[in-house]
């Protein structure tokens, strides 16, 4: 076995659209997650970016278990998760747990921390015997920061940031080697969330996790990290390491989404070269034929209608796009 | 649109000259069962003509409170203006009937709420809902506002207004529900737009798309924008003047390059130092210790002090520290500023 402990191969998630209530007929699909392959490293953190509706949590969900794919294969450190037995996959899951979103509704507000953070063990009863369950939690607590004494305490005596800090050490209960992370910080002030940032830093270093960050707040996924998948409609389009994506974008999507991000230097105001996208991102339901970009791309020729365009390394930039007129431009200044 | 201006200025005492809107030492509680809480303690502010004023702050700061205060659609009870005044033109609206209120509201001051979809009505059509404001407010026929609200459609691009006007704020999305918005908050020819967090529920492409809109409309009719933001990037973007917001006041003031280059307040540092940024890839963010405190038990003394690293025994001590004067067209509420803004 490599250090690859996940990787996914062609990965489709189709939700039915269904008429009629007696005679239930499909007449469409929605195809959230159209072939997805992604590879995690061990110790890495890959960043998954996009905008809403464009399949990242619902990637996101089929990684953990919680949707089926339908159709692709999973592989969470060498074992295919759609094809070993129920028990073999129960105990897979241990491996790759979720942080989610929002730390208000994801937390049961009649549950004490201690409950919250120490319910993986009522399904995983092996991982710790039942003694010394109590001093794990605690230990948890202590380890994202919380004080141990507040064991007893319900989720709505914290604030969002500690809330997304109990959210972390319910994730970190069963010692998982993935962490999947759907976008931990959105919920969060800015001030708060340079906090939340730091605490996986230090649990990826101490820990040896690797992450899935899903965001859509581009300067944080690249402070966190070290490779870059975009989505759109379902697809990656482009994918590298941080730096290729940031410093070297080919895809006119991930171009046209890098431009838009506001820089926090006045100073840079009007030397951006700002792409304002036309339009709404097209129904799932419905995506333009060959290129899924092309609606609302500026360098749309027949071909792209015509030719859906790979994932595939194209030009001297090295790294792979989707796009027939792949073409590194300078969109991020670095600012100083 | 001349006519569009006929029944306006019924207001008495408006002086052209004044200044579109100031807001002076102003203060809002809202009363509740577990004590009060002091959203508001005194915000001052100007607005010029054609500026655009960002409030910055985080989340609980008042700056919503503040904007609903100054439109006069503060929730009350059991929120309460105690203090201040808010002037348009030199008039202060606190003083006036609600009926003559009325006539600012949507006309002379207008609003751009955050989510679209809870500030339209979803059982009329939007057609329906911006020729209200011109059937209203202008006492125009359905059929003259009927076309009215189709060229406001036009204005803020959205395609085939003519067929869209018909249709419910459901079947549009989120970008273009942002867009029938300004389209409404723009229908009176309005002198101020006060935009309360416009482009936070919206993907950064689409927010790319609203806030260059923005920026045309407002150049176009030399309209005061105030807008309210936790983004630091947006206002880094569009700002001229920003104000920062924490527990209720105002803790620095100063033109958007001053403050970027050089902050004189720790809460505003703090905040520039917790963007994650290129230069400090793989290094620890440095964050602002805990957290913002609760408006019904703010600490005595500077609000700030419990997180803030120049904290001495000064700043524990009541009364918080007021704006000082660090350069003539900027102010900071620290006592330190000297030392937080440095000397370069």
């Amino acid at each position: 076995m490599s250090d690859l402990v996940l990787e996914t191969r062609n990965l489709v998630k189709h939700f039915p659209l269904t008429r009629g209530i007696v005679f239930k007929k499909q007449y469409g699909a929605v195809r959230a997650v159209d072939g997805v392959n992604l590879e995690l490293r061990r110790g890495e953190t890959l960043g998954i970016v996009g905008e809403s509706g464009c399949g990242k949590s619902t990637l996101a969900r089929m990684l953990v278990g919680l949707e089926k794919p339908t159709s692709g294969d999973l592989f969470v450190q060498g074992k295919n998760m759609s094809k070993v037995g129920a028990e073999e996959r129960r105990r897979g899951r241990r491996n790759i747990q979720l942080v989610m979103q929002d730390p208000y509704t994801s937390l049961n507000p009649r549950m004490t921390v201690g409950d919250i953070i120490g319910e993986p063990f009522e399904v995983h009863p092996d991982v710790v015997p039942k003694g010394q369950r109590r001093a794990k939690v605690q230990e948890l607590l202590e380890l994202v920061g919380l004080n141990p004494d507040h064991i007893n305490r319900y989720p709505h005596q914290f604030s969002g940031g500690q809330r997304q800090r109990i959210g972390i050490a319910r994730a970190l209960a069963l010692n998982p080697e993935i962490i999947l992370c759907d976008e931990p910080v959105s919920a969060l002030d800015v001030s708060i969330q340079a906090q939340v940032i730091n605490l996986l830093e230090k649990l990826q270093n101490e820990l040896g996790l690797s992450y899935i960050f899903i965001a859509h707040d581009l300067s944080v996924v690249r402070h966190i990290a070290d490779r870059v998948a975009v989505m759109y409609l379902g697809k990656v389009v482009e994918i590298g390491t941080e730096d290729e994506i940031y410093e070297s974008p080919t895809h006119p999507y991930t171009q046209a989404l890098l431009s838009a991000v506001p820089v926090p230097d006045p100073k840079l105001r009007g030397l951006r070269d700002q792409i304002v996208l036309t339009g709404d991102v097209p129904s799932p339901a419905n995506p333009p034929s060959g290129c899924r970009f092309r609606t609302r791309c500026w360098k749309a020729q027949d071909i792209c209608a015509e030719q859906e365009p790979l994932l595939q390394i194209r030009d001297k930039s090295g790294h792979p796009s989707a796009c027939h007129f792949a073409e590194v431009r300078d969109v991020v200044h670095a600012t100083e | 649109m001349t006519d569009v201006n006929v029944k306006m200025d019924a207001l008495a005492g408006v002086d052209p000259n004044a200044l579109p809107l100031q807001v002076k030492n102003l203060q809002v509680e809202f009363r509740t069962r577990n004590g009060i809480a002091h959203a508001v303690n005194g915000v001052s502010f100007d607005l010029r003509a054609g500026e655009t004023r960002a409030i910055l702050g985080e989340s609980g700061c008042g700056k919503s409170v503040t904007a609903q205060a100054i439109m006069g659609i503060l929730d009350s009870p059991p929120g309460f203006v105690t203090g201040g005044e808010i002037l348009y033109r030199g008039v202060d609206l606190l003083k006036l009937p609600e009926s003559e209120r009325r006539k600012v509201r949507a006309n002379r001051i207008a609003m751009i709420f955050q989510d679209a979809l809870s500030a339209l009505n979803p059982v009329f059509t939007v057609g329906f809902q911006l020729a209200e404001l011109f059937r209203k407010h202008r006492g125009m026929s359905r059929q003259d506002s009927k076309a009215r609200a189709i060229e406001l459609l036009d204005l803020v691009k959205i395609p085939a207004a003519k067929q869209r006007v018909n249709d419910y704020p459901h079947q549009f999305s989120g970008g273009m529900r942002q867009r029938v918005m300004i389209a409404m908050a723009l229908a009176l020819d309005p002198e101020v737009l006060i935009a309360d967090e416009p482009t936070t529920a919206l993907d950064v492409t689409v927010q790319a798309q609203i806030m260059a809109l923005l920026a045309e409309l407002q150049q176009e009719r030399n309209m005061g924008l105030v807008l309210i933001t936790h983004d630091m990037g947006v206002v880094a973007d569009v700002a001229d003047r920003i104000s920062v917001m924490y527990a209720g006041r105002v803790i620095e003031e100063a033109g958007v390059d001053e403050i970027y280059a050089s902050p004189a307040h720790p809460y505003t540092k703090g905040l520039l130092e917790s963007i994650p940024r290129l230069d400090l890839k793989g290094q620890e963010l440095s964050a602002i210790k805990g957290l913002p405190p609760a408006l019904t038990n703010i600490p005595p003394g500077c609000a700030f002090n419990p997180r803030c690293r120049y904290a001495q025994e000064v700043c524990r001590k009541d009364p918080a520290p007021t704006l000082f004067q660090v350069s003539p067209s900027r102010t900071a509420a620290c006592h330190f500023w000297k030392e937080v803004k440095g000397d370069e």
